[in-house]
C-alpha cells in the first residue's frame, strides 16, 4: 500500500507537448505523428514542425489512432473516418443519456 | 490453471484454414476492439481473441496447441504434460506486435515468456511497461468538491526467480474539482513496470458519474426535472430545489411552460467557464378522482375557455 497522494494532468488541460515529447508518451515514431497531422486527424498549433504544439487531446487521438493502426492495420485515411465516427456516436449517445428520461 | 479452447475464442472449427482463422480474427477485433466497440466487456474479449489469433496464426504453435488434443474443455483445469512440445520450435511473438504481458497463464505455461516480456535473462530486449486504463466511478457532488479515491491494479511483474506474477496495488488518486464525464486523467509511469531497462507505462483514468436519481450531467451542465403543479406554474411561484451542493430557492415565473429551459448560472460543475443548472419544468396535473376535483376541473373549461388546439384550424362547433 502506498499512501502519497497522486494527482495527474487532466488530458484536455494538458498543453504545449512537443512533437518528440508527444511520440515518447505514445511510444510511436515521429513520422506516424506526422502522418497523422497531414491528414488532419490531429491540429497542433504552430507553423513549422518545430513549432508545433500539442494537445492532451491530441494526444488521445493520437494513441486511439495507433491501436487502430496496430490491432485492425487500418491507414490513416480510414482511421481519420473511424475516429470522426466514434466521436460522432459518443457524443449522441451522451445526449441521449441527458434526453432520455426527459 | 484453466484450459484455454482458443478454436472455441475464435469462433472457428479446430480443421480451419490459416485464411479462416485471419477473417474470423479480423472480424472478432473489428467487434471488441476498445477503441470501437460498445460491448461491455471489450477489452477482456479483444485481449483474449489477441491471445488466441498469436497462437493459431502461427503455424509452428498451432501445431503444438493442437498435440494437446481436442479433449479438453474451456475451463478444465490444466497443466501441461511433460515434453509436450518436443520437436517444435517457437520463434517468439508473433506477427502482431501484441504486448506479450497481456497474455493469459495459460499461454505462458505452452509458450513461456515470450521475447520481450521481461525478465528471463533476455537484457537485450527493451519493452515499454503495459499502459493502464481504469474507470473511476465519481458522484457528482466530488465533481464540485473534488474528491479523493484509492484505485486497486493488478498488473504483472516478473519475480527474482524470473516467473510472472500479477501484483495488486492501490493508489491513491486525488480527482481534481471541476472533471467532468469522460475526462481522462494521465498518471505518467503508473501503468506496467517496463523491461530490459524500459520505462513504465502510463496509467489512464476516465472519469465516470455515478447515475444519480435526480441529476442529468452533460458537460459541465447540470439538468434537473422539475415537477409543478399546473398553479405554479401559471401563477408563478417561488420552490426550494436540490442542486448537487445542497438547495436554492428558485423563482418561477407566471405562464411558465412545460417546454422551457429555466438556467440557474454558474450552479453546474465549477470550472472555466462553470457550467450552468438547467431545470426543464414538468407539469403535472392532479388526478381528477373525487367529486371536488371534478368539479374544479370543469369549471376551469366553462370560465377560462382554453383552446390549445387552435393552430390546428379546425372550426369546432361553438
Amino acid at each position: 500500500m502506498n499512501d502519497t497522494m497522486l494527482t495527474g494532468s487532466l488530458l484536455d488541460e494538458m498543453e504545449n507537448m512537443t512533437l518528440d515529447e508527444l511520440a515518447g508518451i505514445c511510444s510511436c515514431k515521429t513520422e506516424w505523428i506526422i502522418e497523422l497531422v497531414n491528414e488532419g486527424i490531429i491540429e497542433p498549433r504552430g507553423q513549422s514542425q518545430t513549432e508545433w504544439r500539442f494537445t492532451g487531446n491530441c494526444l488521445l487521438r493520437t494513441r486511439t489512432a495507433y491501436r487502430l493502426y496496430q490491432d485492425l492495420q487500418i491507414n490513416v485515411a480510414g482511421i481519420a473516418l473511424v475516429i470522426d465516427l466514434v466521436v460522432e456516436v459518443n457524443a449522441l449517445q451522451a445526449r441521449l443519456r441527458v434526453f432520455e428520461t426527459q | 490453471m484453466d484450459f484455454r479452447d482458443y478454436y472455441k475464442i475464435m469462433g472457428v472449427e479446430r480443421n480451419a484454414t490459416q485464411d479462416d482463422i485471419k477473417r474470423a480474427y479480423r472480424k472478432l477485433a473489428r467487434k471488441y476492439h476498445p477503441d470501437v466497440s460498445k460491448e461491455k466487456d471489450a477489452e477482456a474479449r479483444f485481449k483474449e481473441v489477441g491471445e488466441a489469433y498469436a497462437v493459431l496464426q502461427d503455424p509452428e504453435k498451432r501445431a503444438a496447441y493442437d498435440q494437446l488434443g481436442s479433449n479438453w474443455q474451456a475451463g478444465q483445469e490444466f497443466r501441461p504434460p511433460p515434453n509436450w512440445d518436443a520437436g517444435f520450435e517457437h520463434r517468439g511473438a508473433g506477427a502482431e506486435q501484441v504486448d506479450p504481458a497481456a497474455y493469459s497463464e495459460f499461454f505462458d505455461s505452452l509458450f513461456g515468456r515470450q521475447p520481450g516480456a521481461g525478465g528471463g535473462g533476455r537484457q537485450n530486449f527493451r519493452f515499454r511497461g503495459e499502459d493502464h486504463h481504469a474507470k473511476v466511478l465519481i458522484a457528482i457532488t466530488d465533481a464540485y468538491t473534488g474528491a479523493k479515491r484509492g484505485i486497486s491494479l493488478r498488473s504483472p511483474v516478473v519475480d527474482s526467480d524470473g516467473h510472472l506474477r500479477m501484483k495488486d496495488r492501490v493508489l491513491n488518486i486525488q480527482i481534481p474539482k471541476g472533471v467532468k464525464q469522460g475526462q481522462k486523467i494521465r498518471l505518467a509511469g503508473q501503468g506496467s513496470p517496463g523491461s530490459g531497462g524500459a520505462e513504465a507505462g502510463d496509467l489512464y483514468l476516465e472519469i465516470e458519474f455515478e447515475p444519480h436519481p435526480l441529476f442529468k450531467v452533460h458537460e459541465r451542465d447540470v439538468y434537473l426535472e422539475l415537477p409543478l403543479t399546473t398553479w405554479e406554474a401559471a401563477l408563478g411561484a417561488k420552490i426550494r430545489i436540490p442542486v448537487p451542493t445542497g438547495s436554492v430557492e428558485m423563482r418561477i415565473q407566471p405562464n411558465t411552460s412545460a417546454d422551457s429551459k429555466l438556467r440557474l448560472k454558474g450552479k453546474g460543475i465549477p470550472g472555466e467557464p462553470a457550467g450552468d443548472m438547467i431545470v426543464t419544468p414538468r407539469i403535472v396535473l392532479p388526478q381528477a378522482d373525487t367529486d371536488k376535483a371534478r368539479e374544479l376541473y370543469r369549471q376551469m373549461g366553462e370560465q377560462l375557455k382554453f383552446n390549445p388546439r387552435s393552430h390546428f384550424g379546425i372550426i369546432t362547433d361553438e
